[in-house]
């Protein structure tokens, strides 16, 4: 059967089992656009490229499959650098298909050509130029199998509008993946193994880092089960809040720069560390100088790459979380930990009592109340998209995930901007689920465009802006490290309720504390899309805090202010 | 300085990726040399970079994710035989010739064009004898110099080789 260029990709994007692609049209690929008319692929037409990107990583993200995003040549291009370097330093697997002018252009400036291969280079896990009609089913097949096997991570395929043009026979058998046969390693040799179950079963304090690669592995059960034969408390990254239920005892909470006090103090005594899909981020250790001093360190990891790059680890397991788990479990010891399980929970009891629901309400409206209400609200279970700065921080605290992939968030990257075009993702991809955003003014007005994708799409998703007047999370940083000089960092936002109404979506603005669950509820009624403006208290800091730079323990806590060190226990 | 050994697709812009991973990692190359292999869909680097073993780990596990990349490997530790090829173009009038293929003889260099003024002298070995002969060459007058850049192999048994043929399709495990 002859096909053109085009036609082969959409029936190939088909054939892989896609639904979706986000998208925004332009000259270069035309043709393809020609072809999804006439194709099952349902379109969705964003308003930015770099949204169109968000939302194929939030997709990815909320199920574990690749997202598609589409653009043009030139500008619509470049408009996605930001979401490929977003999904590339989470590791999301996401393909980008991108018109190029004809391959006789190549190289002469042409009109809206740009070398995106190039630009995206060290920001992709792979990309390729396809200048033949011929190369396009195997190409796409090969950019979904790097997409997401191994580390995943974003692919970019460039296609110049002649191949999309040219029509050559298509046969799907026939270009199955080529890709390059790699040597297989064995760094995960025996030696190796037998080091880390020794350390394993004899460590007095041993904790658990569990990253996101545990997600991305699919272990979660094998994670459960390695909890429980070890009988070994878990602390979580950011990325990794999701991969055991918040609501287990043996999960102590997050890590970290923004994480629980009595969780760093644990790492910073513990000693063997057992780091589970987890790439020691700086925001994770602080000064690695005196990161827990006295650990030996074990790494369940399955890029090469990461071991001892920034953390010297003494047992390096190389190679997938849930194989690797699977293998420790029949040989792992449950000794009793008693005494020091007993002496974390008196660490956590010394720390903080993360009680806001039990004091009284003083008149003011703290984003902990939101975030904390809107946890009680849902039972824990909607999916959160969160943008990035202190909200994003006041939800990992305060929310409670017990599934995994229901809180989407850029970590490596921190992108603003990332929540709405993400949720948008995330809902297409899990339609029943519950979806909220939780972005601050600043960010979500750098993306609040994708709106009218809601509304043209008539989707269903619920978003909550936590307020603050601020570029929050730096305005934090001004009041600690810069004698409070706020240099632009207070900000004027739209009226966001009214913003919502223009767009045709409801919108609510909410002052008191006392009103903030009735709204909540009443916006899940809702079968539309609901926009909350929560006007909270301005000048709130997110405690404890790690400053950059410092020691894991050196944490800046919450002045004597008993309103909130936290919320209630999950 | 670390040496290290790569197999990679003799395809456009695999140096270019090579190279920019270097960059990526702030890690300096000394030295990137490519040639041909026996399977002309592969070939081989030798790239020496400015760093140390870790710096070493993490440039040969980061170049072995690269999808074109088929076999990449530190050898600094190993015993290894390494090369470096020079083409010097020197003075040589009446008076300083004889002189000129006296220390040529001591070098095992190579005299390989002749002019009325001057001479190009080829010389290969380790990058330490290259020096040495340059050092003695110098106040002759030194006009014109290229260097190839090391090429290194493990010595013996000691094999480098790319894994199979070039183009199987893949275990999807073996994509990292
Ligand atoms: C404002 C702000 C504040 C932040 N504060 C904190 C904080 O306080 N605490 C915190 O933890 N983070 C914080 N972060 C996030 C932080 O920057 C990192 O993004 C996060 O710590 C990374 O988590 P991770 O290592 O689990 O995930 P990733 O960065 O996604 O790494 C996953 C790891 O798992 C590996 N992997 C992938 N697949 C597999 C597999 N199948 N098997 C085994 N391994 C696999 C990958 O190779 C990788 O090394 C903050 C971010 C922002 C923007
Ligand atoms: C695209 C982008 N630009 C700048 C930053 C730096 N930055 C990190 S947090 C932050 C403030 C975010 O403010 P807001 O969205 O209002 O959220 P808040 O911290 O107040 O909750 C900024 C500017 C960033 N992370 N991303």
């Amino acid at each position: 059967m002859k096909l053109t260029g085009a036609e082969i990709l959409c029936e190939s994007l088909t054939k892989l089992g896609v639904q979706h692609i986000f998208g925004y049209p332009g000259g270069a690929i035309l043709p393809v656009y020609d072809a999804l008319g006439k194709s099952k692929l349902h379109h969705i037409l964003v308003r930015h490229e770099q949204g169109a990107t968000h939302m194929a990583d939030g997709y990815a993200r909320a199920t574990g499959g690749v997202g598609v995003a589409m653009a043009t040549s030139g500008p619509g291009a470049t408009n996605m650098v930001t979401g490929i370097a977003t999904a590339m330093l989470d590791s999301s697997p996401v393909v980008c298909i991108t018109g190029q002018v004809s391959s006789k252009l190549l190289g002469t400036d042409a009109f809206q050509e740009i070398d995106i291969t190039g630009i995206t280079m060290p920001i992709t896990k792979h990309n390729v130029v396809v200048s033949r009609a011929e190369d396009v089913a195997r190409t796409v097949r090969e950019a979904f199998v790097i997409a997401n096997t191994g580390r995943p991570g974003p692919v970019l395929v460039d296609i110049t509008k002649d191949a999309q043009q040219a029509s050559c026979e298509f046969d799907w058998e026939a270009c199955a993946p080529r890709l390059p046969q790699k040597r297989l390693r064995n760094d995960h040799n025996q030696a190796e193994f037998d080091r880390a179950l020794e350390l394993l079963n004899t460590a007095k304090r041993p904790l658990i880092l569990a990253g996101r690669g545990i997600m991305l592995s699919g272990a979660m059960r094998a994670f459960e089960q390695f909890v429980r034969t070890s009988n070994i408390p878990v602390a979580m990254t950011l990325l990794g809040i999701g991969c055991f239920p918040a609501s287990d005892p043996m999960n102590l909470g997050m890590m970290g720069m923004h994480g629980e006090a009595w969780v760093n103090h644990a790492i910073q005594e513990s000693d063997l560390l057992i780091a589970i899909g987890m790439r020691f981020d700086d925001r994770v250790t602080g000064d690695l100088r005196t990161y827990a001093k006295g650990a030996r360190k074990i790494h369940i990891e399955i890029d090469r790459a990461e071991i001892n790059k920034n953390v010297k680890v003494d047992a390096a397991l190389v190679g997938d979380a849930r194989q690797t788990l699977e293998k420790l479990i029949p040989h792992t010891a449950n000794p009793d930990r008693g005494p020091w399980l007993a002496h974390i929970k008196e660490l956590k009891g010394d720390s903080a009592v993360r009680d806001i629901q039990s004091l009284p309400d003083n008149g003011h409206l703290y984003a902990a109340h939101v975030i904390n209400d809107l946890w009680k609200e849902t039972r824990g279970e909607a999916i959160v998209v969160t943008d990035v700065g202190q909200h994003q921080m006041w939800e990992a605290q305060y929310y409670h995930h017990n599934q995994p992939r229901t809180l989407i968030t850029s970590g490596g990257l921190g992108t603003m901007g990332f929540a709405l075009p993400a949720a948008i993702g995330a809902k297409f991809a899990k339609p029943e689920s519950e979806v909220w955003v939780v972005a601050g003014d600043g960010g979500f007005q750098m993306t609040m465009c994708e709106l009218a994708t809601i509304v043209q799409e008539k989707i269903n998703i619920k978003i909550a802006i936590i307020n603050n007047g601020f570029l929050g999370m730096v305005r934090q940083w001004q009041e600690f490290f810069y004698d409070k000089r706020y240099v632009a960092t207070p900000l004027v936002a739209p009226d966001f309720a009214a913003l919502a109404n223009a767009f045709g979506i409801r919108g609510e603005r909410i002052t008191a504390r006392g009103d903030v669950l009735p709204t909540i509820r009443s916006a899940r009624e809702s079968k539309e899309t609901v926009l909350i403006d929560f006007r909270v208290e301005q000048e709130d800091s997110v405690y404890p805090m790690v400053p950059a730079g410092a020691s894991l323990h050196e944490m800046i806590r919450r002045p004597n202010n008993p309103l909130v060190e936290t919320a209630s226990e999950p | 300085m670390q040496t290290l050994v790569a197999y990679v697709e003799n395809k456009p812009g695999v140096l270019n990726r090579v190279s920019s991973l270097a960059r990526r990692l702030a890690i300096n190359i000394d030295s990137l040399t490519v040639g041909p292999t026996d399977n002309p869909q592969v070939a081989r680097m030798t790239i020496v970079a400015h760093t140390d073993e870790k710096g070493g780990h993490r440039l040969e596990a980061s170049l072995e994710k690269l999808v074109d990349v088929l076999l990449a490997e530190n050898i600094s530790e190993r015993s290894l035989l390494e090369r470096d090829l020079a083409l010097i173009k020197v003075l040589a009038d009446q008076q300083s010739r004889p002189h000129l293929m006296e220390l040529i003889k001591v070098f095992r260099a190579r005299v390989v064009d002749v002019a009325p003024e001057s001479l190009i002298i080829e010389v290969s070995g380790t990058v330490d004898k290259i020096d040495g002969l340059l050092e003695v060459l110098r106040p002759f007058g030194v006009l014109e110099m290229a260097r190839s850049g090391r090429i290194s192999m493990t010595r013996g048994g000691d094999l480098l080789r790319p894994p199979g043929a070039a183009m199987a399709s893949v275990e999807p495990a073996n994509v990292t």
